[in-house]
């Protein structure tokens, strides 16, 4: 079997003061993808239950969707509703 | 030659239009997104921009990048600021140079345009009675961002 994949996954803005960090490390096991991670996101209870289910998400800093599959290292980052100008 | 940068310290203004510019070029173009003292009928005192630094420079190339290709220039200079930002502040600089005016009009829209879709920047606004609040945003799309020239 493949092992587990380690997914450093940053929160900004909105996301960030909800959680009360900007980073946190994630392990999932092989084969899992972005929604994966967010469902183990939100499963942690708490504050994380408040991030919305289908969130946009930056994979390695490219924009995805939720079905893409991650590898060990990736970085991944919630992305609220952006506001810049 | 493109540029585009995420920065901390003030914009110049003249600098930015610096980068830009050519003598086939008829039409230099210079846009300012300023920061304002109100928003949604609330007195704003100051901001703080927030950003993911990285991939904001990255994706801010890109924009440069798509206008560029679509307007036939390669004068394009775009700068956003990030941190603590005071009312008349500039927050965002963007400079286009090409033959002729319409290009230049089309490539500085596109961009500012494509920043508020896509630049991953937030901003908290810090009203003059202490408050404060992330403005509410844009949703960006995760599929591949569009081109300039509707290709």
């Amino acid at each position: 079997m493949y092992g587990p994949v380690e997914i450093r996954t940053l929160f900004f803005a909105s996301y960030k003061d909800l959680l009360g960090t900007g980073e946190i490390q994630v392990d999932l096991p092989a084969g899992a993808t972005v929604s994966d991670l967010v469902s183990a996101l939100r499963s942690r209870g708490g504050a994380f239950t408040v991030l919305p289910t289908a969130p946009v998400v930056a994979l390695n800093m490219t924009y995805t969707d939720p079905t893409s599959l991650l590898s060990d290292g990736d970085e991944v980052a919630l992305i609220p509703p952006v506001a810049g100008g | 030659m493109n540029s585009s940068a995420i920065v901390r310290e003030p914009i110049d203004p003249a600098h930015v239009l610096s980068l830009i510019g050519a003598d086939q070029d008829g039409a230099s173009l210079l846009f300012l997104g300023v920061v304002r003292d109100h928003d949604d009928g609330r007195s704003v005192g100051g901001v703080r921009y927030e950003t993911y630094e990285e991939m904001a420079a990255q994706v801010l190339s890109e924009i440069v990048d798509e206008a560029a290709r679509a307007a036939g220039t390669d004068r394009v200079a775009a700068v956003h600021r990030v941190g603590e930002l005071e009312v008349g502040d500039i927050s965002v600089a963007i400079a286009v140079s090409s033959p002729h005016r319409a290009e230049a009009y089309d490539a500085s829209r596109y961009i500012i345009e494509e920043i508020k879709k896509r630049l991953p920047v937030w901003k908290k606004e810090r009203y003059s009675d202490g408050a404060e609040e992330w403005v509410e945003g844009r949703t960006p799309d995760a599929a591949p961002a569009p081109q300039a020239d509707g290709s």
